[in-house]
């Protein structure tokens, strides 16, 4: 017989079955009567960048809303690197590698740019509370560390000027790439951005994919995308899932999803 | 860019630096606080021993109902578990003349275990209500509190020990001035410390949107037990300063007036800001004896329709109290709030 | 014997929990309307059974019989205080109609020391209880029946059912009561539909106040007038409005009627007499368990909230 092999090379190059990162099986979300999600088959590796479109209520933030455990799923498996993470907690969800933004920005208004990404290197647990009272030098050297490296992050959004205004006072751009660059410290393997392109004027949305690639790149993140811009999905994206009253009515590259018949009938209606 | 170094830092003094002046300042306090109760006028120090006794206090409730944002209502029922478990193990021992001798002794056992019994409170008033939000909260921790408060009017003794419920308990006076104000220093200490680190931001997300802070990996329901305990704890330690302080405790002090108070004493400071909450507690407890030294028929009365009236106008012009989020040091510029006019 | 009693302290708790539901009523319009705790309806109970009293006694000085100084008291103390929780929130809370809840809470928990703390002042009221003229009180609390069942008793349940009923013909018959419900329902749309909604928040104020004064009048005959009492009362109505589902007329009807029950059951009944203090702790202990196991309480319903 074969000595043990290392793992994922087998004799002949052939690879193993490829797991991705993130796997939705027939996904199910039910409220009362309400199918918002059904049978939803997804799966999203690191270094992705992939869309999710479709009309309002189609079931997009529901998507994220689950798979962030704001939401349980009715039927169907949520799987994050071969655990299921269906029905966890969403502090759970985060601390296994999953970040969000939201559709209406979220930012911890009454607190400074600064201490809005800093809330997201809270790692330890009840070890931290005696470190922070007696500040010992090795809490206080990890305490700057940390600060170092949200100042950092700070700087490759570009705000690094404005770190201790309070974020509310930020201007909507900056606010929605604040609401990214907190996300991004959670240290996440996966991004859910949340119609980061709203309410932007055309030259913001170009910065946004800019730097939405870069982010995918330097980052090693995968990221999936609701956006209701075509144009910016059509350009940065993979890869893109249409849904339409929760269900899947297409999957491909924008191209196909371009000249698909059944979008197009979502989007603008069918024959009159 | 702003490197790390050009940014005002909630740190004053290095953290080797800050620890050895506090163990300075506790070294010293003994004498000093011996100095001062010796020359000044004995209503001097009572109500001087009060206003340390409200900084815990108030800066307890603060972690509570100002950094974390629970709006906790039932805070002086914590004192009063504090206060009945101190005082209660102090007068048994007085009454058994083992007192005598041993009064530091008692203060350093008796006193942390009344906050902690009252933490271990906290943690069952916490567990469950903390998930509940902003008025039912505030209604829930009020009918803790007055469940507390009601228990205790109707116990006459636990056992060999004598509670004395609604008639009273006279406890021998054996703290003053060092103690109370010792644990004014560990409590603020703990507290500043707790709220400026980065831990203290999740406290903060925590009050300002609970489920963002979830969504960025904080244990939201963690953070507000946290709270709540280590805010009992202090309030527990206030309840027993004030029993061994003042030779009377009665479970008709420790009600939901008492509660309020604390609360109005955060929002005065601003809730959030730890120097602030200390200055109204300061203000709210000094003015008031200040008043009642005016040589006026009903006063007092006189003295409770103003300090209401005060109230409502305060929340009428500047809700956000006197420093709103800031410490007391901390310029202009930081937390800089949006301009009128909108977005620059 | 125990049934007699049992059946005595049924009645008796019936009288309670109307008087609960009067002033809970207040409490659930005010917080389905404007989601707030209105701190200071307690002190307009308060207030309610001060004026009735003065009125009262003058009434009573001047030779009035005892269903007519009744009358006349109601009356006065009702139009004082619909004429006081207009001003309130007229002056107090619209003002801060926009800020954040918990400002709101501490002015009306500043409007009600306020009002405890002017009544004390002698000039005023003063701080010692009074008691209503004695030809009232022995009219109206002479029992009659095999029940012991008194004038006051019947009135209160009268009353307070009379009140319920008219208050929830208003909301379901009339187009105040659809406005009232869809400034419950939804308060920014509500204003964009062209309802007045400052007017519609006064009419609760004001109705909710004089429902409060006629409980202040009814309750200081049965025990006494003091500046504190709108205090426990105040807080057990509020925990009825809770149990019986805050925003629901019927439910604080009920509330009400089953906290009083509940209380005057185990002070006269379950409790042995040494222990009887508990009971006051009784409306706090419920309040935990509504509030844990169903906030919405008995006949509310919950509304979820979107992320």
């Amino acid at each position: 017989m074969d000595a043990p092999q290392a793992c994922g090379a087998q004799p002949g190059g052939k690879p193993l079955i490829h797991v991705p990162l993130l796997e939705i099986t027939n996904l199910c979300v039910q409220f009362g009567g309400l199918r918002a999600l059904s049978q939803f088959n997804f799966a999203l590796d690191p270094g992705d960048l992939v869309g999710l479109i479709g009309p309002n209520g189609a079931g997009k933030t529901t998507a994220f809303n689950v798979v962030t455990g704001v939401y349980r799923p009715s039927a169907g498996r949520v799987i994050l690197d071969g655990r299921s993470i269906g029905g966890r907690k969403p502090f759970q969800v985060n601390r296994l590698g999953v970040a969000r933004t939201f559709q209406n920005i979220r930012l911890f208004e009454g607190m400074s740019v600064f201490d809005n990404v800093l809330v997201s290197f809270n790692r330890s647990g009840m070890g931290g509370v005696a470190g922070t009272l007696v500040r010992t030098p090795g809490h206080e050297r990890i305490e700057h560390n940390r600060e170092c490296e949200a100042l950092d992050l700070l700087a490759v959004f570009g705000l690094a000027g404005r770190a201790d205004d309070l974020s509310s006072s930020l201007p909507y751009g900056q606010q929605r790439r604040l609401e990214i660059a907190r996300a991004l410290a959670t240290r996440p393997r996966i991004l859910l951005l949340d119609e980061p392109a709203a309410g932007m004027n055309p030259q913001e949305k170009v910065d946004l994919m800019e730097m939405i690639r870069l982010l995918r790149d330097r980052f090693r993140v995968g990221i999936w995308l609701i956006e209701h811009d075509m144009k910016l999905v059509m350009s940065i994206c993979q890869r893109i899932t249409v849904l339409d009253h929760g269900e899947t009515i297409a999957v491909g590259t924008p191209q196909e999803i371009q000249d698909n018949p059944k979008v197009i009938e979502a989007y603008l209606g069918g024959p009159a | 860019m702003t490197e790390l170094s050009d940014r005002p830092s909630s740190r004053v003094l290095p953290a080797w630096a800050a620890n050895f002046v506090i163990v300075l300042v506790i070294g010293t306090l003994w004498p000093v606080a011996r100095l001062t109760a010796s020359q000044l006028n004995p209503y001097v120090v009572q109500v001087i021993l009060l206003i340390g006794i409200n900084i815990v206090m108030a800066t307890s409730l603060n972690l509570i109902n100002g950094i974390t944002g629970q709006f906790s209502l039932g805070h002086a029922g914590f004192a009063a578990v504090g206060a009945y478990v101190t005082g209660v193990l102090v007068n048994y021992l007085a009454a058994h003349d083992q007192l005598a001798g041993h009064e530091w002794l008692a203060m350093i056992v008796f006193l942390p275990l009344g906050g902690i019994i009252a933490a271990a409170m906290g943690l069952v008033v916490g567990i469950p209500t903390l998930r509940l939000t902003g008025d039912y909260l505030a209604i829930a921790t009020l009918g803790f509190g007055e469940i507390i408060r009601i228990v205790i009017t109707n116990t006459n003794r636990i056992g060999p020990l004598e509670v004395r419920g609604s008639q009273g308990l006279r406890v021998p006076v054996i703290s003053n001035l060092f103690w109370t104000y010792l644990w004014v220093i560990i409590c603020v200490v703990c507290v500043w410390r707790l709220v400026h680190s980065i831990k203290g931001k999740a406290f903060l997300a925590v009050r300002e949107d609970e489920i963002a802070a979830a969504a960025m990996g904080v244990n939201t329901t963690f953070y507000k037990v946290l709270a709540f305990v280590i805010g009992a704890f202090f309030a527990g330690v206030g309840g027993g300063l004030q029993a061994t302080g003042f030779f009377l405790i009665d479970p008709k002090g420790f009600g939901f007036m008492q509660s309020f108070l604390y609360v109005v004493m955060v929002v005065l400071g601003g809730s959030g800001s730890v120097t602030g909450v200390i200055l109204a507690a300061i203000v709210l407890t000094w003015l008031p004896e200040q008043l009642r030294s005016l040589k006026s028929l009903h006063v007092e009365d006189l003295r409770m329709v103003t300090f209401s009236l005060l109230l409502i106008v305060m929340m009428l012009v500047r809700p956000e109290g006197l420093l709103g989020r800031r410490e007391l040091w901390w310029t202009r510029r930081r937390l800089a709030a949006p301009s009128p006019a909108g977005n620059p | 014997m125990i049934l007699h009693n049992l059946a005595q302290q049924l009645i008796y708790g019936l009288s309670v929990g109307a008087t609960y539901a009067l002033i809970a009523l207040g409490y659930t319009m005010v917080y389905g309307t404007l989601r707030l705790i209105n701190f200071a309806h307690g002190d307009v109970y308060m207030v309610g059974a001060v004026v009735g009293f003065y009125v009262a006694s003058w009434v009573t000085r001047s030779g009035g019989a005892a269903w007519i100084t009744l009358t006349v008291a109601l009356l006065a103390a009702m139009a004082a205080c619909a004429v006081l929780g207009y001003c309130i929130e007229r002056f107090a809370y619209r003002p801060l109609r926009n800020r954040p809840r918990l400002v709101l809470l501490i002015t009306a928990i500043g409007v009600s020391l306020l009002l405890e703390n002017t009544f004390q002042l002698p000039a005023v009221f003063g701080a010692t209880p009074r008691y209503y003229p004695q030809r009232m009180i022995s009219s109206l609390l002479a029992p009659f029946g095999v029940l012991g069942l008194t004038r006051l008793d019947l009135l209160s349940l009268v009353l307070s059912l009379a009140l319920v009923g008219f208050i929830t013909w208003i909301i379901l018959r009339t187009r105040t009561g659809l406005a009232l419900r869809a400034v419950s329902f939804r308060f920014d749309t509500a204003t964009l539909m062209g309802i007045n909604t400052d007017r519609i928040i006064s009419f609760t104020f004001v109705f909710g106040s004089a429902l409060a004064a006629v409980a202040g009048v009814l309750n200081a005959i049965r025990y006494q007038v003091d500046p504190l009492m709108g205090i426990m009362w105040g807080l057990k109505a509020f925990i009825a409005a809770v149990l019986g589902g805050i925003g629901s007329i019927t439910g604080a009807l009920l509330g009400g009627l089953l906290l009083g029950m509940v209380e005057t059951l185990l002070r006269g009944v379950f409790l042995p007499a040494s222990y009887s203090g508990y009971a006051d702790a009784a409306a706090f202990v419920i309040l935990i368990l509504i509030l844990l196991i169903k906030p919405t309480g008995l006949l509310g319903q919950s509304t979820a909230q979107k992320v």
